[in-house]
């Protein structure tokens, strides 16, 4: 449309946060991941959406080298955050994932504490000077995660026995505890309620504010409420990649139009 | 693009809608032709059953509607289905009054058949109704073999029906001049010329939901606007 009015939740920034050129990924004779170029804006929510086996969670785990711990995964290409090559032989993969934090589809606490899930991150990447702290790390990350409210009055409670839900939240206050600049997000809702997935989501749009969010989702409603940008990938291509809003009411490609509407593609 | 969906209550959902809005087309078409027939030709007979037909119009309007909003409500819709059916939706709007325009006319038909006929008018209009009828037509024929040409072309020829309408409102104001006794027939007449150049705004909107419905994208705006008659201050 010319001259649309820009909606509120429209990008509003064009930083780019993460480049990707040339990206190939193989898992032993298979080609994953075909030649992808991508530019991920900062402060904006970037959904990758396709088929199953279309790549683009093998994509999104090439962000913070999650693919490093497969043996027969072989990444190729050049993927920069910030300008900074993260394949570098200089770089720290482990120091990259605090900079990089992922939350899966199933949520996962550890067998600990509400408190000490969170504080883990920030004590073995010594953020906290002292006790107090930490305290406040750890109260931060549970507001940032939604979930402070619920949680205050029995930080010392298991992390495992909260709700699906609540696990998921507090598993996004562990993500954001080490202050990262890039938060994946590999399917966060799919084992949710509706409600539990709406108060994630609701969480997504205000994680927007500070981080680069690239949310990997099999529904297409999500995507298209809580993304700014997507990309759909299909069969290991980057198919098209562009404004949220484009997308879901006038695609360019047809393989993006025969599957976002729900058409064999 | 594949044509069918995987869910294929949803593709019977989406043909039956359009069927609707084709049944709904050809009724307007009927009643566009039939109110100018029975205003040149006196016939109050036909007149009241276009009255009378729309009901049925109305009834259908509001039947595409639910079914477009239950589609909406079960199928989250995207893309292509989605500009289907947000066009399904003002479609059926432009059509509905479009039907109210013929009833408007089909009611001051009963009037004017008691009145001494002006000029040839009432031939002008039926010409100019058949203008906009064809004009409907094609833009269903468009919409539903997903012409955006064909629709472009239709957008156009609204300009055609804008300058029967001047050419009709200088006659009926030079009528009114020559002899007020011709007032009250020119008044229904005008009426009926201008409601009859709104239908060709209303075609035109229809064939832009086409070329939206196809290309994903709304028509320049700057078509060819040939209703100069607001500015005409005397004969």
């Amino acid at each position: 449309m010319k001259d649309a009015v820009s909606w509120e939740n429209d990008v509003t920034t064009n930083t780019v946060k993460i480049a990707a050129r040339d990206v190939q990924v193989h898992y032993g004779d298979t080609h994953a991941i075909k030649d992808v170029n991508v530019d991920i804006e900062d402060k904006t929510v970037t959904a990758f959406i396709g088929p199953s086996g279309c790549g683009k969670s093998t994509f999104l785990r090439c962000i913070n080298r999650m693919n490093d711990t497969i043996d027969v995964c072989r990444v190729t290409g050049d993927i920069r955050i910030d300008g900074e090559d993260i394949y570098d032989r200089k770089v720290d993969p482990v120091q990259l994932r605090a900079k990089v934090g992922m939350v899966f589809q199933k949520p996962n606490p550890f067998p600990k504490s509400i408190y000490d899930n969170v504080a883990y991150g920030p004590r073995i990447h010594g953020l906290a000077r002292n006790k107090a702290d930490l305290d406040d790390i750890v109260e931060r990350a549970l507001k940032r995660g939604a979930i402070w409210d619920e949680v205050k009055d029995r930080l010392q409670a298991p992390g495992t026995g909260l709700s699906g839900g609540q696990q998921q939240r507090l598993c996004i206050a562990r993500a954001v505890a080490t202050e990262p600049e890039v938060l994946l997000m590999d399917e966060p809702c799919s084992a949710l309620d509706p409600i539990a997935t709406a108060q994630v989501e609701e969480l997504i749009d205000e994680l927007r504010q500070n981080y680069s969010v690239v949310i990997v989702t099999h529904s297409m409603q999500q995507a298209a409420r809580v993304s700014q940008r997507t990309a759909f990938f299909h069969l290991g291509n980057l198919v098209e990649f562009g404004d949220t809003d484009k997308i879901f009411t006038a695609p360019e490609d047809p393989r993006t139009e025969s599957y976002i509407t729900g058409r064999i593609g | 693009m594949n044509d069918q969906h995987i869910a294929s209550a949803f593709d019977r959902d989406l043909e039956s809608v359009q069927a609707q809005i084709m049944k709904m087309g050809g009724m307007i078409e009927d009643a566009i032709r039939m109110a100018a027939e029975s205003l040149e030709t006196r016939d109050e007979e036909l007149a009241e059953k276009v009255r009378a037909g729309d009901k049925a119009i109305d009834d259908l309007e509001n039947l595409i509607n639910e079914r477009a909003a239950r589609i909406i409500a079960l199928r989250a819709p995207t893309a292509i289905d989605l500009r289907l059916i947000l066009s399904v939706i003002k479609i059926s709007a432009s059509l509905e009054r479009i039907g109210d325009y013929a009833k408007n006319m089909a009611k001051r038909t009963g009037v004017l058949s008691q009145m001494q006929p002006v000029s040839d008018s009432a031939g002008s209009i039926r010409r100019m109704a058949r203008t906009v009828e064809g004009m409907l037509k094609d833009a269903l024929d468009a919409y539903i073999q997903r012409d955006a040409e064909l629709a472009m072309d239709i957008i156009n020829r609204d300009e055609d029906v804008d300058q029967m309408y001047n050419a009709l409102f200088r006659e009926f104001l030079t009528f009114m001049l020559e002899d007020p006794r011709n007032i009250t027939a020119c008044m229904h007449l005008h009426f009926i010329a201008k409601n009859t150049e709104r239908m060709g705004d209303l075609v035109t909107s229809i064939a832009e939901q086409v070329v939206y419905l196809v290309t994903g994208q709304h028509p320049e705006e700057d078509r060819p606007k040939a209703d100069k008659t607001s500015y005409v201050s005397k004969a």
